[in-house]
Protein backbone atom coordinates (compact mmCIF):
# COMPACT_ATOMS: atom_id res chain seq x y z
CA UNK A 1 0.00 0.00 0.00
CA UNK A 2 2.50 2.62 0.94
CA UNK A 3 4.60 2.20 -2.08
CA UNK A 4 1.12 2.29 -4.10
CA UNK A 5 0.92 5.33 -2.28
CA UNK A 6 4.29 6.20 -3.23
CA UNK A 7 4.05 6.02 -6.87
CA UNK A 8 0.88 7.85 -7.51
CA UNK A 9 2.67 10.51 -5.68
CA UNK A 10 5.81 10.89 -7.23
CA UNK A 11 4.09 10.48 -10.76
CA UNK A 12 1.32 12.09 -10.31
CA UNK A 13 1.28 14.76 -8.09
CA UNK A 14 5.30 15.51 -7.41
CA UNK A 15 6.50 15.02 -10.84
CA UNK A 16 10.13 15.76 -11.36
CA UNK A 17 9.53 17.30 -14.30
CA UNK A 18 6.50 19.57 -13.74
CA UNK A 19 7.28 20.85 -10.14
CA UNK A 20 10.80 20.67 -9.76
CA UNK A 21 11.77 21.46 -13.70
CA UNK A 22 14.40 18.98 -13.81
CA UNK A 23 14.77 17.32 -16.62
CA UNK A 24 13.34 20.26 -19.54
CA UNK A 25 16.54 19.97 -22.03
CA UNK A 26 15.60 15.97 -23.35
CA UNK A 27 12.20 16.81 -22.93
CA UNK A 28 12.55 19.55 -25.66
CA UNK A 29 14.86 17.94 -27.56
CA UNK A 30 13.77 14.48 -27.19
CA UNK A 31 10.56 14.00 -27.63
CA UNK A 32 10.13 15.10 -31.47
CA UNK A 33 9.32 11.38 -31.97
CA UNK A 34 7.46 8.48 -30.14
CA UNK A 35 10.33 5.80 -30.58
CA UNK A 36 12.71 8.03 -29.36
CA UNK A 37 10.87 9.12 -26.34
CA UNK A 38 10.14 5.72 -25.40
CA UNK A 39 13.88 4.68 -25.54
CA UNK A 40 14.91 7.50 -23.62
CA UNK A 41 12.44 6.98 -20.95
CA UNK A 42 13.33 3.02 -20.67
CA UNK A 43 16.98 3.81 -20.60
CA UNK A 44 16.35 7.29 -17.94
CA UNK A 45 14.14 4.69 -15.53
CA UNK A 46 16.92 2.10 -15.58
CA UNK A 47 19.76 4.47 -14.80
CA UNK A 48 18.32 6.73 -12.16
CA UNK A 49 17.28 3.52 -10.21
CA UNK A 50 20.31 1.90 -10.17
CA UNK A 51 22.78 5.00 -10.07
CA UNK A 52 20.34 5.95 -6.70
CA UNK A 53 21.18 2.73 -5.21
CA UNK A 54 25.25 3.26 -6.00
CA UNK A 55 25.14 6.59 -4.72
CA UNK A 56 22.76 5.69 -1.56
CA UNK A 57 24.75 2.76 -1.09
CA UNK A 58 28.48 4.59 -1.29
CA UNK A 59 27.16 7.47 1.07
CA UNK A 60 26.07 5.39 3.74
CA UNK A 61 28.39 2.63 3.96
CA UNK A 62 31.65 5.02 2.84
CA UNK A 63 31.71 8.81 2.87
CA UNK A 64 29.75 8.65 5.89
CA UNK A 65 31.83 6.23 7.87
CA UNK A 66 34.79 8.13 7.14
CA UNK A 67 33.74 11.68 7.44
CA UNK A 68 33.93 12.80 4.16
CA UNK A 69 30.25 13.72 2.80
CA UNK A 70 31.61 16.58 1.77
CA UNK A 71 32.90 14.70 -1.51
CA UNK A 72 29.26 13.48 -2.21
CA UNK A 73 29.08 15.89 -5.57
CA UNK A 74 32.47 14.61 -7.49
CA UNK A 75 31.88 10.82 -6.19
CA UNK A 76 27.98 10.84 -6.86
CA UNK A 77 28.62 12.15 -10.61
CA UNK A 78 31.44 9.95 -11.30
CA UNK A 79 29.48 6.82 -10.20
CA UNK A 80 27.25 8.26 -12.48
CA UNK A 81 29.11 8.49 -15.58
CA UNK A 82 31.01 5.97 -14.85
CA UNK A 83 27.89 3.67 -14.73
CA UNK A 84 26.05 4.64 -17.69
CA UNK A 85 29.53 3.99 -19.46
CA UNK A 86 29.15 0.81 -18.22
CA UNK A 87 25.51 -0.38 -19.15
CA UNK A 88 26.90 1.13 -22.77
CA UNK A 89 29.70 -1.29 -23.08
CA UNK A 90 27.33 -3.91 -21.60
CA UNK A 91 24.27 -3.41 -23.97
CA UNK A 92 27.03 -3.41 -27.13
CA UNK A 93 27.92 -6.43 -26.10
CA UNK A 94 25.35 -8.46 -24.97
CA UNK A 95 22.32 -7.03 -26.29
CA UNK A 96 22.65 -5.49 -29.36
CA UNK A 97 19.20 -5.14 -30.40
CA UNK A 98 18.44 -2.40 -27.24
CA UNK A 99 21.73 -1.10 -27.73
CA UNK A 100 20.78 0.40 -30.88
CA UNK A 101 17.40 1.10 -29.81
CA UNK A 102 18.87 3.00 -27.12
CA UNK A 103 21.35 4.85 -29.41
CA UNK A 104 22.64 8.06 -28.39
CA UNK A 105 20.41 8.88 -25.08
CA UNK A 106 22.18 6.50 -23.17
CA UNK A 107 25.62 8.90 -22.90
CA UNK A 108 23.24 12.00 -22.82
CA UNK A 109 21.46 10.32 -19.84
CA UNK A 110 25.24 11.43 -17.96
CA UNK A 111 24.18 15.43 -17.81
CA UNK A 112 20.81 14.74 -17.48
CA UNK A 113 19.66 16.77 -14.19
CA UNK A 114 17.74 13.69 -13.17
CA UNK A 115 19.93 11.24 -12.50
CA UNK A 116 22.17 13.64 -9.96
CA UNK A 117 19.24 15.23 -8.61
CA UNK A 118 17.44 11.94 -7.36
CA UNK A 119 20.85 10.69 -5.75
CA UNK A 120 21.27 13.58 -4.08
CA UNK A 121 17.80 13.66 -2.85
CA UNK A 122 17.74 10.15 -1.57
CA UNK A 123 20.92 10.70 0.60
CA UNK A 124 18.99 13.76 2.37
CA UNK A 125 18.97 13.82 5.70
CA UNK A 126 16.71 15.15 8.40
CA UNK A 127 17.78 16.03 11.84
CA UNK A 128 21.27 13.69 10.75
CA UNK A 129 18.45 10.74 10.40
CA UNK A 130 18.30 9.56 7.09
CA UNK A 131 14.89 10.11 5.34
CA UNK A 132 15.08 6.89 3.13
CA UNK A 133 15.86 3.59 4.00
CA UNK A 134 17.39 1.49 1.88
CA UNK A 135 14.15 -0.26 0.54
CA UNK A 136 11.78 3.20 0.23
CA UNK A 137 14.80 4.97 -1.74
CA UNK A 138 14.61 2.15 -4.43
CA UNK A 139 11.01 2.89 -4.75
CA UNK A 140 11.27 6.59 -4.63
CA UNK A 141 14.38 6.53 -7.42
CA UNK A 142 11.93 3.87 -9.38
CA UNK A 143 8.77 6.18 -9.09
CA UNK A 144 10.59 9.35 -10.02
CA UNK A 145 12.31 7.64 -13.06
CA UNK A 146 8.46 6.14 -14.02
CA UNK A 147 6.92 9.97 -13.23
CA UNK A 148 9.53 11.12 -15.91
CA UNK A 149 9.07 9.05 -18.43
CA UNK A 150 5.16 9.10 -18.40
CA UNK A 151 5.32 13.03 -18.88
CA UNK A 152 8.17 12.48 -21.98
CA UNK A 153 6.10 9.88 -23.42
CA UNK A 154 2.65 11.85 -23.01
CA UNK A 155 4.59 15.12 -24.42
CA UNK A 156 5.96 13.60 -27.49
CA UNK A 157 2.52 12.49 -28.39
CA UNK A 158 1.83 16.38 -27.94
CA UNK A 159 4.67 17.38 -29.99
CA UNK A 160 4.44 15.50 -32.86
CA UNK A 161 0.87 17.63 -33.02
CA UNK A 162 2.76 21.18 -32.81
CA UNK A 163 5.18 20.65 -35.06
CA UNK A 164 2.31 19.93 -38.19
CA UNK A 165 0.30 22.49 -36.49
CA UNK A 166 0.69 25.98 -38.88
CA UNK A 167 -2.01 27.86 -37.26
CA UNK A 168 0.03 29.85 -34.78
CA UNK A 169 2.39 32.97 -35.16
CA UNK A 170 5.83 32.36 -36.74
CA UNK A 171 7.55 33.08 -33.79
CA UNK A 172 6.11 30.68 -31.62
CA UNK A 173 6.63 27.82 -34.08
CA UNK A 174 9.35 25.31 -32.02
CA UNK A 175 10.30 26.32 -28.44
CA UNK A 176 7.66 28.75 -27.90
CA UNK A 177 5.12 27.06 -28.07
CA UNK A 178 6.41 23.99 -26.62
CA UNK A 179 6.95 25.38 -23.51
CA UNK A 180 3.68 26.95 -23.60
CA UNK A 181 2.60 23.64 -24.15
CA UNK A 182 4.29 22.07 -20.68
CA UNK A 183 2.97 24.84 -18.82
CA UNK A 184 -0.51 23.79 -19.70
CA UNK A 185 0.34 20.29 -18.81
CA UNK A 186 1.29 21.49 -15.35
CA UNK A 187 -2.02 23.25 -14.73
CA UNK A 188 -3.60 20.63 -15.69
CA UNK A 189 -1.19 17.98 -13.41
CA UNK A 190 -2.34 20.58 -10.80
CA UNK A 191 -5.57 18.95 -10.57
CA UNK A 192 -3.77 15.98 -8.88
CA UNK A 193 -2.67 18.10 -5.94
CA UNK A 194 -4.31 16.90 -3.01
CA UNK A 195 -4.99 13.65 -3.93
CA UNK A 196 -2.64 11.62 -0.86
CA UNK B 1 39.65 35.56 -32.89
CA UNK B 2 38.57 39.35 -31.47
CA UNK B 3 38.92 39.31 -28.14
CA UNK B 4 35.34 41.61 -27.85
CA UNK B 5 33.57 39.31 -30.36
CA UNK B 6 33.93 36.47 -27.55
CA UNK B 7 32.09 38.34 -25.13
CA UNK B 8 29.51 39.92 -27.69
CA UNK B 9 28.83 36.62 -29.07
CA UNK B 10 28.16 35.27 -25.59
CA UNK B 11 25.99 37.55 -24.63
CA UNK B 12 23.83 37.83 -27.30
CA UNK B 13 24.10 35.87 -30.54
CA UNK B 14 24.55 32.81 -28.75
CA UNK B 15 23.29 32.92 -25.27
CA UNK B 16 22.64 30.57 -23.16
CA UNK B 17 19.37 30.97 -21.86
CA UNK B 18 17.16 31.88 -25.24
CA UNK B 19 19.52 31.14 -28.29
CA UNK B 20 20.91 27.71 -26.68
CA UNK B 21 18.21 26.46 -24.57
CA UNK B 22 21.00 25.41 -22.44
CA UNK B 23 20.71 25.37 -18.00
CA UNK B 24 17.08 25.42 -18.59
CA UNK B 25 16.27 23.73 -14.85
CA UNK B 26 17.61 26.82 -13.13
CA UNK B 27 16.24 29.24 -15.92
CA UNK B 28 12.52 27.91 -14.77
CA UNK B 29 13.22 27.11 -11.09
CA UNK B 30 15.22 29.50 -9.56
CA UNK B 31 13.78 32.48 -11.64
CA UNK B 32 10.44 32.85 -9.09
CA UNK B 33 12.08 35.76 -7.09
CA UNK B 34 14.97 38.20 -8.70
CA UNK B 35 17.18 38.18 -5.87
CA UNK B 36 17.11 33.97 -6.41
CA UNK B 37 17.75 34.47 -10.36
CA UNK B 38 20.60 37.00 -9.27
CA UNK B 39 22.66 34.58 -6.66
CA UNK B 40 22.10 31.58 -9.27
CA UNK B 41 23.42 33.91 -12.20
CA UNK B 42 26.40 34.73 -10.20
CA UNK B 43 26.89 31.10 -9.19
CA UNK B 44 27.25 30.02 -12.53
CA UNK B 45 29.28 32.90 -13.90
CA UNK B 46 31.37 31.79 -10.75
CA UNK B 47 31.66 28.38 -11.92
CA UNK B 48 31.97 29.09 -15.52
CA UNK B 49 35.20 31.28 -15.08
CA UNK B 50 36.58 29.16 -12.96
CA UNK B 51 36.21 25.90 -14.86
CA UNK B 52 36.47 27.23 -18.00
CA UNK B 53 40.17 28.90 -16.70
CA UNK B 54 41.44 25.74 -14.99
CA UNK B 55 40.17 23.25 -18.04
CA UNK B 56 42.15 26.01 -20.40
CA UNK B 57 45.17 25.68 -18.33
CA UNK B 58 45.10 22.31 -18.05
CA UNK B 59 44.37 21.40 -21.77
CA UNK B 60 47.96 20.14 -22.57
CA UNK B 61 48.04 17.57 -20.07
CA UNK B 62 44.85 15.85 -20.40
CA UNK B 63 44.56 12.86 -22.78
CA UNK B 64 41.74 12.87 -25.35
CA UNK B 65 40.19 9.60 -24.17
CA UNK B 66 39.52 10.29 -20.61
CA UNK B 67 38.80 14.10 -20.89
CA UNK B 68 35.34 13.88 -20.13
CA UNK B 69 35.82 12.61 -17.03
CA UNK B 70 38.49 14.89 -16.32
CA UNK B 71 36.53 17.74 -17.31
CA UNK B 72 33.68 16.27 -14.92
CA UNK B 73 35.47 16.12 -12.13
CA UNK B 74 36.81 19.66 -12.32
CA UNK B 75 33.48 20.81 -12.65
CA UNK B 76 32.05 19.25 -9.77
CA UNK B 77 34.96 19.55 -7.45
CA UNK B 78 34.80 23.94 -8.09
CA UNK B 79 31.21 23.70 -7.73
CA UNK B 80 31.46 21.78 -4.32
CA UNK B 81 33.82 24.62 -3.23
CA UNK B 82 31.47 27.23 -4.76
CA UNK B 83 28.30 25.56 -2.64
CA UNK B 84 30.56 25.25 0.62
CA UNK B 85 31.49 29.21 0.21
CA UNK B 86 27.63 30.32 -0.46
CA UNK B 87 26.66 27.91 2.28
CA UNK B 88 29.06 29.89 4.73
CA UNK B 89 28.68 33.48 3.68
CA UNK B 90 25.38 33.56 1.72
CA UNK B 91 23.52 31.17 3.90
CA UNK B 92 19.65 32.23 3.11
CA UNK B 93 20.45 32.49 -0.53
CA UNK B 94 22.04 28.86 -0.40
CA UNK B 95 19.13 27.32 1.25
CA UNK B 96 16.34 29.09 -1.43
CA UNK B 97 18.85 27.98 -4.42
CA UNK B 98 18.95 24.20 -2.41
CA UNK B 99 19.50 21.22 -4.81
CA UNK B 100 19.63 23.33 -7.73
CA UNK B 101 22.99 24.76 -6.71
CA UNK B 102 24.31 21.29 -6.37
CA UNK B 103 22.66 21.01 -9.96
CA UNK B 104 25.32 23.29 -11.19
CA UNK B 105 27.65 20.31 -12.14
CA UNK B 106 25.05 18.91 -15.11
CA UNK B 107 24.50 22.22 -16.40
CA UNK B 108 25.13 22.00 -19.75
CA UNK B 109 26.32 25.27 -20.34
CA UNK B 110 29.47 24.65 -17.95
CA UNK B 111 30.52 21.23 -19.49
CA UNK B 112 29.59 23.08 -22.78
CA UNK B 113 31.97 25.92 -22.98
CA UNK B 114 34.38 23.94 -21.07
CA UNK B 115 34.31 21.06 -23.90
CA UNK B 116 33.25 23.27 -27.21
CA UNK B 117 35.94 26.49 -26.29
CA UNK B 118 38.26 26.37 -23.30
CA UNK B 119 39.55 22.37 -24.65
CA UNK B 120 41.43 24.52 -27.97
CA UNK B 121 41.79 28.12 -26.98
CA UNK B 122 44.06 29.84 -24.64
CA UNK B 123 43.53 30.97 -21.13
CA UNK B 124 42.70 34.73 -21.59
CA UNK B 125 40.38 33.71 -24.64
CA UNK B 126 38.87 31.06 -22.35
CA UNK B 127 38.16 33.54 -19.30
CA UNK B 128 36.91 35.86 -21.66
CA UNK B 129 34.54 33.51 -23.04
CA UNK B 130 33.42 32.16 -19.73
CA UNK B 131 32.81 35.86 -18.87
CA UNK B 132 30.84 36.53 -22.07
CA UNK B 133 28.81 33.64 -21.38
CA UNK B 134 27.81 33.70 -17.83
CA UNK B 135 26.97 37.31 -18.32
CA UNK B 136 24.53 36.20 -20.87
CA UNK B 137 23.17 33.69 -19.07
CA UNK B 138 22.87 36.09 -15.44
CA UNK B 139 20.84 38.18 -17.91
CA UNK B 140 18.49 35.75 -19.08
CA UNK B 141 17.88 34.51 -16.06
CA UNK B 142 17.23 38.17 -14.88
CA UNK B 143 14.92 39.35 -17.65
CA UNK B 144 12.68 36.11 -16.79
CA UNK B 145 12.74 36.89 -13.17
CA UNK B 146 11.76 40.59 -13.35
CA UNK B 147 8.57 39.47 -15.57
CA UNK B 148 7.66 36.52 -12.97
CA UNK B 149 8.63 38.42 -9.94
CA UNK B 150 6.68 41.74 -11.68
CA UNK B 151 3.45 40.56 -12.97
CA UNK B 152 3.39 37.95 -9.95
CA UNK B 153 3.70 40.35 -6.69
CA UNK B 154 3.27 43.78 -8.78
CA UNK B 155 6.70 44.56 -7.68
CA UNK B 156 10.00 44.37 -7.15
CA UNK B 157 11.81 43.39 -3.27
CA UNK B 158 15.09 44.11 -3.00
CA UNK B 159 17.41 42.02 -0.78
CA UNK B 160 21.17 41.83 0.33
CA UNK B 161 22.80 38.52 -1.12
CA UNK B 162 25.07 38.02 1.50
CA UNK B 163 22.95 38.50 4.74
CA UNK B 164 19.10 38.38 3.17
CA UNK B 165 17.81 41.59 4.77
CA UNK B 166 15.33 43.55 2.67
CA UNK B 167 17.08 46.52 1.21
CA UNK B 168 14.45 48.24 -0.86
CA UNK B 169 11.02 47.40 -2.62
CA UNK B 170 8.18 49.13 -4.91
CA UNK B 171 5.05 47.84 -6.18
CA UNK B 172 3.39 49.38 -9.24
CA UNK B 173 0.64 46.85 -9.60
CA UNK B 174 -2.59 46.98 -6.92
CA UNK B 175 -2.38 43.89 -5.00
CA UNK B 176 -5.87 42.71 -6.25
CA UNK B 177 -4.36 42.64 -10.18
CA UNK B 178 -1.59 40.84 -10.12
CA UNK B 179 -1.30 37.28 -11.74
CA UNK B 180 0.15 35.06 -9.46
CA UNK B 181 -0.09 32.00 -12.12
CA UNK B 182 3.37 33.85 -12.78
CA UNK B 183 5.25 32.90 -9.68
CA UNK B 184 4.24 29.17 -9.68
CA UNK B 185 5.73 26.29 -12.27
CA UNK B 186 3.19 26.74 -14.79
CA UNK B 187 3.74 30.78 -15.10
CA UNK B 188 7.74 29.83 -15.41
CA UNK B 189 6.97 27.88 -18.51
CA UNK B 190 4.37 29.66 -19.76
CA UNK B 191 6.76 33.04 -19.48
CA UNK B 192 9.78 31.54 -20.88
CA UNK B 193 7.83 30.22 -23.75
CA UNK B 194 6.58 33.84 -24.56
CA UNK B 195 10.29 35.43 -23.89
CA UNK B 196 11.40 32.93 -26.46
CA UNK B 197 8.60 34.05 -28.94
CA UNK B 198 9.35 37.76 -28.32
CA UNK B 199 12.89 37.40 -29.23
CA UNK B 200 12.07 35.32 -32.01
CA UNK B 201 10.09 38.23 -33.38
CA UNK B 202 12.93 40.86 -32.62
CA UNK B 203 15.81 38.31 -34.38
CA UNK B 204 13.13 37.92 -37.42
CA UNK B 205 12.53 41.98 -37.92
CA UNK B 206 16.03 42.95 -37.54
CA UNK B 207 16.97 40.20 -40.19
CA UNK B 208 14.42 41.38 -42.42
CA UNK B 209 15.24 44.45 -42.28
CA UNK B 210 19.30 43.74 -42.59
CA UNK B 211 17.57 41.87 -46.00
CA UNK B 212 15.82 44.59 -47.10
CA UNK B 213 18.51 47.15 -47.14
CA UNK B 214 20.71 44.68 -48.67
CA UNK B 215 18.00 44.66 -51.48
CA UNK B 216 17.96 48.13 -51.45
CA UNK B 217 21.72 48.62 -51.72
CA UNK B 218 21.38 46.05 -54.33
CA UNK B 219 18.48 47.95 -56.11
CA UNK B 220 20.67 51.24 -56.02
CA UNK B 221 23.65 49.52 -57.56
CA UNK B 222 22.01 47.96 -60.31
CA UNK B 223 20.09 51.65 -61.26
CA UNK B 224 23.16 53.39 -61.23
CA UNK B 225 25.22 50.69 -63.18
CA UNK B 226 22.13 51.42 -65.38
CA UNK B 227 22.23 54.86 -65.76
CA UNK B 228 25.44 54.49 -67.15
Amino acid sequence: MQFILMGIGAILINNIILTRFLGICPLLGVSKSNSSAIGMSLAVIFVVTMSAILSYSLYMYVLVPLKIEYLRLVSFILIIASFVQFVEMFLKRFIPALYKSLGIYLPLITTNCVVLAVSLDVVATNGGVPVYNFLNMVGYAFFSGVGYAVILIVFSFIQERLINNKNMPKSFHGSGIALITIGLLVMAFLGFSGMI
Amino acid sequence: MKKRKIIVDGIFANNAAFMLFLGMCPSLATTNSFMSALGMGIAVLATLILTNVAISALRRFVPNEIRIPVLIVIIATTVTIIEMLMQAYMFDLSQTLGVYLSLIVVNCIILGRAEAFAMKNTVLDSFLDAVGTGIGFLLGLLALAFAREFLGTGGIAFSSLLTGQHIWSFQLIPDGYTITLFQESSGAFIMFGLIVALINAVVAKINDNKKKKAAAARAAKLATEGGK
